[in-house]
């Protein structure tokens, strides 16, 4: 077997370990469409230089498609981009951008079922890329906030167009981002907050 | 320019039949992997500990002589805590394997488990305001 000594993999930097106080941390998917930005709205929140964890996808879950025809039999390996914010000493926030098919979905247990929430990233040249998406997380109840990130050669939508379009309730927020901005990614991130906790506000309530 | 028409779905409502079109960007994040990666799981007949990927786990002891090298590795790499996600990244190993060593070592005492919080029916609402509260300062 040729797994590298354990001496020389790469660990975190010294400034990138977590304290030992670290007792918790609490997961925020974003998902979308190939190319919509999800790995540059990890980076540019990250406290840590953006990782990658990947699953093995077995044949099982090849057979089902079908751009893949009968005679393919090897494994895939899909990807998935994370980073991580310190919260407190004690509490750690990971944001996990992951493909918008939901066949990949199965690979990470527990992704969406554990999160908080996620945030859908949508780019408006290729809105129906993330319809799927939508539904699947509606399905799952899976609370989630809609980013549009803002190319500049994409169409501009008013916002209640985009909402009719989606097919989205009112109390889901809609909102521009550019996520190569911190500042803007990290109002991404207080939207869905936000949204969360007036849903806890309602729960609390009924 | 309008843009095209989505349907609004509801919790535990049947999974619509894939459409063929909703597939045609490429597949990202895809590629083919050679490796066999059974040999790493050792002797772990199925049973696994109920790990997530922010689980972060922590070494309790040294590397034992008889520890493997992915063994000894987690073992350093956790002499502080570390999310299984970025256990993962830092060993090039996929989820499911790092899941399979994990719990050897979580049977042999040698690493301690923090659980994730999860997402709750009625969520902590001090919970998110500490997340809030955190993001703020970025």
């Amino acid at each position: 077997m040729d797994f590298k000594s354990s001496d020389t993999i790469p660990g975190p930097r010294t400034e990138d370990r977590l304290p030992h106080t670290a007792e918790a941390a609490v997961k925020i998917v974003i998902v979308g469409g190939f190319g919509v930005g999800k790995t540059t709205m990890v980076g540019s929140v990250s406290e840590i230089r953006p990782l990658t964890t990947e699953e093995t996808m077995t044949q099982a879950g090849i057979g089902i498609d079908d751009n893949y025809g009968s005679a393919s039999k090897t494994a895939t390996t899909v990807a998935m981009d994370f980073g991580r914010i310190s919260i407190t000493d004690q509490l750690v926030l990971y944001l996990f951008g992951t493909p918008g098919q939901e066949r990949f979905w199965f690979l990470w247990n527990g992704l969406f079922e554990g999160a908080l929430g996620a945030v859908v990233l949508v780019d408006t040249r290729r809105l129906e890329v993330s319809f799927d998406v939508m539904g699947r997380l509606e399905e799952r109840g899976v609370p989630f906030v809609v980013a549009v990130n803002s190319f500049p050669d994409a169409p501009r939508y008013p916002v209640a167009e985009l909402r009719t379009a989606l097919d989205l309730p009112e109390e889901i927020p809609i909102l521009d981002c550019d996520v190569r901005r911190r500042a803007s990614s990290r109002d991404v991130l207080m939207t869905l907050m936000r949204f969360l906790h007036s849903l806890a506000m309602k729960g609390a309530l009924t | 320019m309008t843009p095209p028409q989505r349907q609004r779905r509801s919790p535990g409502q049947e999974p619509a039949a894939a459409s063929p079109s909703a597939d045609t960007s490429p597949k990202e994040g895809e590629l083919r992997n050679p490796e066999r990666l059974f040999v790493i799981g050792g002797e772990a007949d199925g049973e696994r500990a109920d790990i997530d990927l922010v689980t972060l786990i922590v070494a309790c002891a040294d590397p034992p002589v008889s520890a493997t090298p992915e063994q000894a590795a987690v073992l350093r790499l956790c002499s502080a805590p570390l999310s299984v996600a970025e256990l993962s990244a830092y060993l090039s190993l996929p989820f499911s394997v790092v899941t399979v060593l994990l719990t050897d070592l979580l049977a042999a005492e040698l690493v301690q488990a923090r659980a994730p919080i999860v997402r709750q029916k009625v969520a902590d609402r001090s919970l998110l305001e500490a997340v809030m509260h955190g993001l703020q300062k970025l």
